[in-house]
């Protein structure tokens, strides 16, 4: 027996060490549920594990307008924390309340005094950390607000997190506001040029017209399928050709395997904008567009392809890199998200050279964990 | 030898040129803007179907089904039986909800739905393992078609179809495409078809001999005598549970399904494969009960394998004969090329994913498949060589008991039930995997002890899948606590029919 508790003594450490390992795994804990930001449902699924750390008979975390999560007894002091929360966040700083503060007549009930301590992210107070004891010692104050600033980290890494998706959400809504304005001028231009001479088919025109918005400024949804894009594709190349008649040759191949394959919404478009762009740009000639789509086992080759003015392959690079002031804005958004997506193996391949035409080739691979098309 | 050789040379030529050229041109539609709309349109039900059915039946079922049924009666009708009723399983359990899972191969599924790379690993260590071992028979097949056909030596055919494969599928894995794979199921029922029509026909003007034919053992449908203990029986049901429950765990099939555009259709797909595959089986026991009154001299020389060749020859006379053994040879070597181009794809698919790719390096994909390709068709093609007269449906077989002790289990729990877990599934796959396994490489090596012994190893089915449903279903209770956080929300995803979701 004897040999058995030294052999675990030495194999878990001393009591520090192991109290050390308690207070990180309750930590741990809490933090998966603080990382989606500050709300009842995380609040609540973290603070009894806040609580298990502090050791205290209750605790409470409040955003700034009200109590989001109780966790311990004494449940009736309730309206009190939000009160006190209100004082602290006006303070911005921990204060303590005693036994008169509090004014509590129920028999037993430990809540006699607590500590609160504020949520500070970024300068800005978006709540507070409450424990409540019988008593408090300048330790379990000292022990609150460590809590309420490690509670600020995760909370600022929520913070960080919803950041960078705001930012990618903002890159698609940017990306959907670009095709518009000059793209519908000239196809409502277009569609008018065929009223009088050939109303059936300025009616198909601009049917065609109303479906390609309908995707384009679809709302919800991260992930399409290749069959969509393509179809959305076709659509904007029917009414750039409606624009453009002979003077734009489109081929298209499409190997039928790969269409149900899910791909970043808006990712092969902006492409085949670009290549209709630059294939008629200050050339004399038809421009010829070429979209091939194979099947290469686990992966789908999209290229998109066309015979025009070409471009010199450093701004090539430093489009793909981010660089804004250039013409091709959609190239280096379709390659971040592509990245983003499918990891860094994924990336745009450009081939290009002054006066030999442009080809872009998107590689995507048949399943990615988490690629899927939300139909919600 | 030089006369009887040509129409096999022939047709042996003529196939492999007509599937090189629809291969070529069937990817080359150049479409322009006036049928925009043709060139999004998915693959629809029927094409897939052909497909399905081009690729999955194999040599076994051209050659071997008829060669067992002649041997061994109409306990053997279990193998047409159990291919096709694979496919009921797989429509009623899975076909669907993989397919709504968004996963490419049986590797892609574990990793989706249990989020493990290491369930991942070792599921694509068994795609492998089941992709060599139904290669093996589609090798060994050809070696005697060939020795059959144009009087090569055995080893002349699978050098041929390992070359021919590794030939298309290095060279861009062209063959994979919908259109030759449904081309060749179409060859496959002609070339089975048009000569099981002419002989019979040629039997009704013999005066329809063979009224015996009913008679005695052969009509029974069970394997093994009576008074045997029960042997006879445990490894008829031993087959059964293997063919019907292996299906959904062949790699080459499961890719085919990520073709349909959604689970609907996937379900409309396997239905249509369930008819095109009960049309095609009901052919080899047309040919077995004609080899029964005309092939007397097959059985007793031991070359029953070759009955489906032979036949047309042994019954006319002449020029008949020999463009009917042509259009028999031809479709025997597309089976051959179909079923093993989807397999060294599949394999070669996976390796490149799980091995090769690291080892090339990231950015050379096309290396790295090619590498794969190598790896997947030289690997199983030296095993044939060295691994001689095995029987065809026998290792056939035993990659169907694999599939069905390993990727049944995990895609039926995976899809039916929350609580399956990674430790759960990891041990369900080395139980079935091991015990499966363990014993198609003991049988393939020549090892077959008399009696039960030998009926639990050569059929392992029976014992193997159950053992690996009650590991996998134990093991993830005990570990109920690592249960995926996300499962019930994926298993929504997977039963939620499209019409409600969109």
């Amino acid at each position: 027996m004897r040999n058995a508790g030294r052999w675990r003594r030495g194999h878990l450490g001393s009591d520090a060490d192991r109290a050390a390992f308690r207070a990180l795994h309750q930590a741990s804990l809490a933090a998966p549920a603080l990382q989606q930001g500050l709300t009842a449902a995380s609040a609540e699924r973290a603070v009894k594990h806040l609580r298990n750390l502090l050791g205290t008979p209750a605790m409470a975390i409040t955003d700034t307008e009200s109590v989001l999560a109780w966790d311990g007894v004494g449940g009736h002091h309730l309206d009190q924390a939000a009160v006190v929360g209100l004082l602290t966040i006006e303070r911005g700083s921990t204060r303590t309340v005693d036994r008169g503060q509090l004014g509590c007549t129920t028999n037993g009930c430990p809540v006699r005094s607590g500590i609160a301590s504020p949520l500070i992210v970024e300068g800005r107070v978006l709540g507070t950390v409450q424990a409540f004891a019988p008593t408090t010692t300048a330790g379990l104050v000292r022990a609150t607000e460590e809590v309420a600033q490690w509670v600020s980290g995760q909370l600022e890494l929520a913070e960080l997190d919803a950041h960078r998706n705001r930012m990618i959400e903002a890159e698609v809504r940017a990306l959907r506001a670009q095709i518009s304005p000059h793209f519908v001028y000239n196809s409502l231009n277009a569609i008018a040029s065929f009223v009088r001479t050939d109303p059936d088919r300025a009616r198909d025109l601009l049917l065609e017209f109303a479906d390609f918005t309908r995707y384009s400024f679809r709302r919800h949804g991260e992930f399409t399928t290749l069959a969509e894009e393509l179809r959305s594709i076709e659509r904007y190349l029917l009414l750039e050709q409606a624009r453009f008649g002979d003077r734009l040759q489109v081929t298209l191949n499409v190997a039928p395997e790969v269409l149900p394959v899910v791909v970043p919404f808006l990712c092969i478009q902006p492409l085949v904008e670009n290549a209709v762009r630059h294939g008629l740009e200050g050339v004399e000639q038809a421009g010829h567009l070429t979209i091939n789509a194979h099947d290469r086992g686990h992966e789908a080759v999209i290229e998109v392809e066309d015979n025009g003015v070409g471009e010199d392959p450093e701004k090539v690079r430093r489009a793909l890199a981010g660089d804004a002031s250039l013409d091709s804005v959609g190239l280096g958004n379709v390659d971040a998200r592509l990245r983003a997506t499918f990891g860094d193996d994924y990336g745009l391949v450009v081939e290009t050279a002054p006066g030999a035409g442009t080809k872009v080739i998107v590689r995507v691979p048949k399943f990615a964990p988490g690629v899927t098309v939300d139909r919600a | 030898m030089d006369t009887t050789a040509v129409p096999g040379l022939v047709a042996v030529v003529l196939v492999s040129l007509v599937t090189l050229a629809i291969g070529t041109w069937g990817l080359r539609f150049s479409r322009t803007t006036s049928d925009f709309f043709v060139a999004s349109r998915t693959v629809r039900p029927r094409l897939n179907a052909s497909a399905i059915g081009g690729e999955y039946l194999s040599a076994a079922s051209f050659l071997g089904i008829a060669g067992l049924l002649l041997v061994g009666g109409a306990e053997m009708l279990w193998y047409p039986v159990g291919w096709t009723a694979g496919y009921l399983v797989l429509l009623v359990l899975v076909a669907a909800p993989l397919r709504r899972s968004g996963a490419y191969t049986l590797p892609d599924f574990a990793e989706a739905r249990l989020g493990s790379r290491t369930v991942r690993a070792a599921c694509s260590l068994f795609v492998v393992g089941v992709g060599w071992l139904y290669l093996l028979p589609q090798f060994e097949g050809a070696g005697i078609t060939l020795h059959a056909a144009i009087g090569a030596p055995e080893w002349v055919g699978p050098v041929v179809v390992g070359g021919v494969v590794l030939a298309n599928v290095t060279s861009g894995g062209m063959r994979s495409i919908t259109f030759v794979q449904a081309f060749q199921y179409w060859l496959k029922l002609t070339a089975l078809l048009i000569p099981a029509a002419v002989l019979l026909a040629v039997w009704w003007g013999d005066g329809r001999p063979g009224s015996g034919l009913g008679d005695g053992e052969w009509s029974v449908p069970v394997a093994g005598h009576a008074g045997d203990g029960g042997l006879g029986l445990y490894t008829t049901y031993s087959l059964i549970i293997a063919l019907f429950l292996g299906t959904m765990g062949l790699p080459h099939v499961v890719v085919r399904f990520y073709t349909n555009p959604d689970g609907r259709a996937a379900r409309r797909t396997t239905v249509v494969v369930l008819g095109f595959l009960g049309l095609f089986y009901l052919l080899p026991p047309v040919y077995a009960g004609l080899g029964r009154v005309y092939g007397g001299q097959l059985v007793s020389s031991g070359r029953s394998d070759v009955l489906v060749l032979e036949l047309p020859r042994v019954m006319l006379e002449g020029a008949g004969g020999d463009v009917l053994t042509g259009l028999v040879t031809a479709g025997a070597f597309a089976a051959f090329l179909s079923t093993s181009s989807g397999l060294a794809i599949a394999v070669a698919g996976v390796l490149t994913q799980d091995v090769t790719t690291r080892l090339v390096g990231e950015r050379d994909g096309v290396t790295a498949f090619r590498v794969a390709a190598v790896v997947a068709v030289v690997i199983p093609l030296v095993v044939a060589l060295l691994v001689r007269n095995v029987g065809v449906a026998q290792s056939v077989g035993l990659a169907f008991a694999v599939a069905a002790s390993t990727f049944c289990p995990l895609l039926v729990l995976g899809i039916w039930w929350r609580g399956l877990t990674d430790v759960g599934a990891l041990a369900g796959l080395g139980a079935g995997g091991l015990g499966a396994g363990g014993a198609a490489v003991v049988t393939l090596g020549g090892y077959s002890p008399g009696g039960w012994a030998g009926a639990l190893l050569g059929q392992p089915a029976a014992w193997s899948v159950p053992l690996a449903v009650v590991v996998m279903v134990t093991v993830s209770l005990a570990t109920a606590g690592r249960a995926p956080a996300h499962a019930r929300r994926f298993l929504v995803r997977l039963h939620t029919p499209e019409s409600l979701a969109s």
